[in-house]
């Protein structure tokens, strides 16, 4: 009992929170920076991309699938993984096939061009 | 010489989820461009599957033997379901399974907080104040996420009307619950009672659902974007419940560019996003016109032979492709028409609106898909500069986002909407399935107007018979 006491008890003082919302603020003025450079023919898979993205809850969903205890609190850690999987996997996978549509023309310039960047052999 | 530095597990876990952090800022800005679009997702993939692997080492996890023989079972299941999902599911249904998908991440956040309640709870603790108030967010937002998502899917899915559902005292049901919520939230925080936190929940399903049912139609694109960001807060709230820094910048990364993106959409549509929740968008159209439209009224219909000999000698043809298109997946048959078209020399473009379908950007992944350049397709503004023009718009399977009410029509539910102006091109052509409204069910004085022919008929078959009679022309 003393473990999970103590740990609560350093939490609750009062400065982690404060650490936290400084993260919070920041990592909102880095998604509104990052995002309003998107143009609108990607506002699609941006909007899958993003969901995708929430979708590393499944990390929350097992850090306390870790700490349940009793019946009630292992189904619920069950179903939030499993939602949780289904968002993340999903979520990837779909960005993925609507991006695969996005591939690279045909046309000769810019393939050449790519190639020669991917390709260490002809810069030596 | 190398030191036999022995970091801490949890360091070594902290530093991974720092890692994950870069991935996902990466993912998204590799979204900006086309060219690393795909690579930017696939590193936010690796990036989710590094963050997940080194969570097992958390020594909760490894030494608690059901727990996580359940996690796996969850995972894996999880996983069964979900690729062959998101691999099968036809382009046209993608707004409905990422509707899905949001929602069921927003459920998974209101699970997380619920869990550590009753965890605290069941060690008999009584939560700090902040830590309650922590909760309750990953229950509301994650709840009304969860319920508003599903509703969406319903409504996309056409299970239901894809119309505005209202009812008498509407707005004053939603005001009453979203009252009682506030109630007790602040009933909850002073007496630390759990079971206050069970009613917000409860209460909070209902939001989502009755905040939804009353948004309809067009407005669906906005209302997906908003709730993939209110997960995006709801996972945050559950960093925050679960002090992990990784949950807390996915999540705000998500919520401020959904909140961006949700902007940027209702703005495009000429209306401010209380409007777009609260108005029940759409709700007018049974006062406006029936089903199928004014009979009274006649419209030109042609054959695609004329229209073929219209278009082949054309100066310049611009395409203005709408839902109907995906629906009658024709993006190819559009490409193999315009391809024909270019063969003859026309000048051909496409205009795309910044909602048409149902999702932003909805046209340019459909067309993408068919390996139509980029530098064809035109956005709003710069289509409606060379409308005046333009021998030829050929409207495939849009309506509202023509429809000159938006701009002529103070009454008209789409007033103030910004349209690519159609109405200014010397001829349009419209290819559409019947005369029925579009899906904000608004009746289109486009449809009457003197330059208009109309092609009755499923898109793919009529633009099929397009290609053969350019080809004759």
């Amino acid at each position: 009992m003393i473990g999970p006491v103590a740990v609560i008890a350093q939490t609750s003082s009062g400065t982690g929170i404060i650490e936290y919302l400084t993260v919070f603020v920041l990592a909102a003025f880095v998604g509104i920076e990052v995002v309003s450079k998107v143009p609108s023919i990607l506002h699609t898979p941006l909007m899958s991309g993003s969901n995708a993205i929430h979708g590393i809850v499944l990390v929350g969903a097992l850090t306390i699938m870790g700490e349940a205890h009793g019946t009630p609190q292992l189904v619920l850690g069950f179903l939030a993984i499993f939602l949780a999987t289904l968002n993340v996997v999903g979520g990837f996978v779909v960005t993925d096939r609507m991006l695969e549509m996005f591939k690279a023309k045909p046309e000769k310039r810019p393939a050449a061009q790519a190639s020669g960047v991917e390709d260490p052999g002809d810069r030596a | 010489m190398t030191p036999a530095v022995s970091l801490p597990l949890s360091t070594v876990r902290d530093l991974v989820y720092l890692l994950a952090i870069i991935g996902f800022i990466m993912a998204l800005k590799g979204l900006g461009s086309p060219r690393f679009a795909r690579r930017g997702n696939q590193l936010g993939a690796v990036a989710a599957a590094a963050a997940v692997a080194v969570t097992f080492t958390l020594p909760t996890l490894r030494h608690a033997g059901t727990n996580l023989v359940l996690a796996l079972i969850a995972m894996v299941l999880g996983a069964v379901v979900a690729v062959p999902v998101a691999r099968l599911v036809k382009m046209t249904a993608m707004p409905q399974l990422v509707a899905i998908f949001n929602g069921v991440g927003g459920g998974a956040a209101a699970l997380i907080s619920i869990i550590e309640l009753l965890h605290l709870h069941s060690l008999g603790l009584k939560p700090a104040v902040y830590v309650t108030a922590e909760v309750l967010l990953g229950v509301i937002i994650g709840s009304v996420s969860f319920s508003g998502s599903a509703i969406a899917f319903i409504k996309l899915q056409e299970l239901i009307t894809g119309r505005p559902i209202t009812y008498p005292g509407q707005q004053f049901i939603n005001a009453a619950v979203g009252f009682a919520i506030g109630a007790l939230i602040i009933v909850a925080l002073v007496t630390g009672n759990i079971a206050f936190v069970f009613i917000i929940l409860g209460l909070s399903l209902v939001l989502g659902l009755i905040l939804v049912l009353p948004i309809g139609g067009a407005d669906v694109p906005v209302l997906i974007s908003l709730l993939n960001s209110f997960t995006g807060l709801a996972v945050a709230a559950s960093g925050f419940v679960l002090d992990n820094n990784l949950l807390i910048v996915a999540g705000t990364l998500v919520g401020a560019s959904g909140i961006i993106l949700t902007r940027l959409m209702s703005s495009a549509m000429g209306r401010s996003l209380p409007n777009i929740l609260f108005s029940a968008f759409g709700a007018v159209i049974t006062a406006t016109g029936g089903e199928e439209g004014d009979a009274s009224r006649s419209v030109r219909t042609g054959t695609a032979e004329d229209v073929g000999v219209l278009l082949a000698y054309a100066r310049k043809v611009v395409i203005i492709p709408g839902y109907g298109l995906a629906v009658a997946q024709a993006q190819h048959t559009v490409r193999e028409l315009a391809d024909a078209l270019t063969a003859k020399g026309v000048d051909v473009s496409y205009a795309i609106h910044p909602v048409a379908g149902r999702m932003p950007g909805h046209m340019n992944v459909l067309l993408a898909e068919a390996n139509v350049p980029y530098d064809k397709l035109e956005e709003m503004d710069e289509a409606n500069a060379e409308m005046p023009t333009t021998t030829v718009a050929l409207v495939v399977g849009a309506n509202d986002t023509v429809n000159p009410a938006a701009l002529s029509t103070p009454g008209s539910p789409i007033y103030g909407m910004p349209i690519i102006k159609a109405d200014e091109a010397e001829n349009i052509i419209f290819l559409k399935r019947s005369m029925r409204p579009g899906f904000a069910g608004i009746d289109n004085e486009l449809l009457y107007n003197a330059k208009t022919t109309m092609l009755f008929g499923d898109a793919k078959d009529t633009l099929q018979k397009l290609v053969t009679a350019v080809a004759d022309a």
